[in-house]
């Protein structure tokens, strides 16, 4: 019952983030969609992600998104507003997106899969959260992974330290 | 249902104390009387404006964004309240006890920003919007030093869990479950072979049992007055240069919401702070030989006794940092925008790193 709420609101929230205009309203919506998802992720037990994504997407992002928009507006006095172009291709593609997805859901024997069968809802057990085992992962299995990501973003501060400078005194 | 009533009430209760204190702290430091009229000494006054401020007319100006002007002061007040949640008020008594209450506080607060720039773009004024900039600029900025002093107490406690945090700063640690052969060391280091498990009291303490914490305390203390738009950081509401900054348009309940959400804030900071740094909900009485001043004052958890020892020492704790809130406007200028950008990069910031590097070496001294 939940589920069909949180997916509900997702829906309808991103729904009008792509059709709204005002791109101020789109980022709003988007917040929706946001909390929506993370709603979604608590219900699957998976409450790390459901939290970071709030950290990362709704304390970061989206608050960047926002701030871009209100300092880039009211340029000729008058609310940003976002031009539709590209029709076409843009519903070609995305019936075409639909199409491969749905054909591939379809196809796929969700009931057959052996993992799903011996899934138990009791995932967490005695342990309060996800933290730890995710903790344990992150620092044997996927330490690689995680490390690459971790330079990644280095290498985009670096980066984004680099443009921010004066120029004039290099 | 009931916690959220419980919560709620607790909640409003502290905030118009706290709006009383705030008028007679800064009357005493000024030398003046503060108000003095409506009841004795004046208690009556934080009331009397609440219900004058209900009274007031509900303006919505015709130029402002009615929906995101409407929307705004609920989401602010939805994000600060919804922090309340995972604080725990005593052993045993905790509004939602998840196991990532800390990471969950830090994010759910991120909402207040967003709410903070919907007032200021749907007012449709430019020291709205200018206030809303400065404050949003502030939070985000200072949200980094304040995440990295609490990662420095999440890496000793090793534990996202307020509840669990708060067992291990006392003498009741351990009836915690998960927690029965825990010991806790002087400075918490074994190695000097003195056992402070059943001493408890102020020993325990976050900032007493990893001194370096105490660096920590007071870089989330500083981080914590920014992130509620506090004085000296008040440039966002600056009264004499933007008026009140992003709730200049507001007025009667809206007014009211808002006003709320920012001494709601202030004590959900200073309860976060109690609870991370400064023992949570324990005594800080010691227990010295045959005086278990620990036990005395700490009740049993689960029974009534322990439940009101936990939340008196909590309230009290956290009234005397939101007495020093108080005593800091009083005391310092406001700081200029570059002064705080300055002091939030090249000084909190990198302090705060060094105190997580220097935590991690702590914790492997509490282990080998």
């Amino acid at each position: 019952m939940l589920f069909y709420i949180f997916a509900a609101l997702a829906i309808l929230s991103g729904g009008y983030m792509v059709l709204t205009r005002n791109l101020l309203y789109a980022g709003f919506s988007l917040l929706v969609t946001l909390l929506s998802i993370a709603g979604i992720y608590v219900l699957l037990f998976a409450d790390f992600i459901a939290v970071t994504q709030l950290m990362v997407y709704v304390g970061g992002v989206l608050v960047l998104i926002l701030f871009g928009i209100m300092l880039s507006s009211r340029v000729h006095n008058q609310s940003v507003l976002s031009e539709s172009v590209n029709k076409g291709w843009g519903v070609l593609i995305s019936l075409l997106t639909l199409c491969g997805l749905g054909y591939t859901i379809l196809k796929a024997n969700f009931a057959g899969l052996s993992w799903l069968q011996n899934a138990d809802t009791e995932i967490l057990g005695a342990q309060k959260s996800t933290v730890q085992s995710i903790g344990i992962k992150l620092m044997t299995d996927f330490v690689l992974p995680f490390e690459i990501a971790s330079l990644l973003l280095l290498i985009a501060l670096m980066g984004a330290a680099y443009i921010a400078t004066d120029n004039q005194k290099v | 249902m009931l916690a959220f009533l419980l919560t709620l009430g607790l909640m409003l209760l502290i905030v118009i104390a706290v709006v009383y204190a705030e008028r007679k702290v800064a009357a005493f430091m000024q030398d003046r009387m503060g108000p003095t009229e409506a009841g004795p000494h004046g208690i009556m006054q934080p009331l009397l404006d609440v219900l004058k401020l209900l009274q007031k007319e509900d303006i919505i100006p015709t130029a402002a964004d009615k929906k995101l002007f409407s929307i705004a002061p609920i989401l602010v007040f939805v994000a600060v309240f919804a922090g309340f949640a995972v604080i725990p008020l005593a052993p045993a008594v905790v509004a939602s006890g998840i196991g990532i209450g800390v990471f969950y506080m830090l994010a759910i607060i991120s909402l207040d920003v967003v709410g903070l720039l919907m007032a200021g773009w749907g007012s449709n004024n430019k020291y709205a919007m200018l206030g809303a900039m400065r404050s949003v600029a502030q939070i985000v900025s200072y949200e980094i030093p304040a995440g990295l002093a609490i990662l420095a107490v999440v890496m000793v406690c090793q534990s996202l869990d307020f509840q669990e945090i708060s067992f291990q700063q006392g003498a009741l640690m351990n009836q915690f479950p998960g927690l029965e052969y825990e010991m806790n060391w002087l400075f918490g280091i074994e190695a000097l072979g003195i056992n402070t498990t059943t001493i408890g009291g102020i020993t325990t303490w976050n900032i007493f049992r990893v001194p370096l914490l105490f660096v920590a305390f007071i870089i989330y203390f500083i981080a914590s007055l920014a992130e509620c738009n506090r004085a000296p950081f008040d440039i966002p509401e600056a009264e004499s240069e933007l008026v009140a900054g992003f709730h200049v348009e507001y007025s009667g309940f809206r007014f009211a919401v808002f006003f709320l959400a920012e001494y709601a804030m202030m004590v959900l900071v200073c309860l976060v702070a109690v609870v991370l740094f400064l023992g949570s909900w324990n005594t800080p009485l010691p227990n010295i030989g045959p005086f278990s001043l620990a036990y005395w004052t700490s009740g049993t958890v689960g029974e009534l006794s322990g439940i009101l020892w936990g939340a008196f020492w909590l309230i009290s704790k956290t009234l005397i940092l939101l007495f020093v809130q108080l005593w800091a406007r009083w005391t310092y200028p406001r700081l200029r925008v570059d002064q705080l950008m300055h002091l939030c990069w090249k000084v909190l910031t990198p302090i705060a790193l060094a105190v997580v590097l220097g935590a991690g070496i702590w914790r492997l001294l509490m282990v080998g």
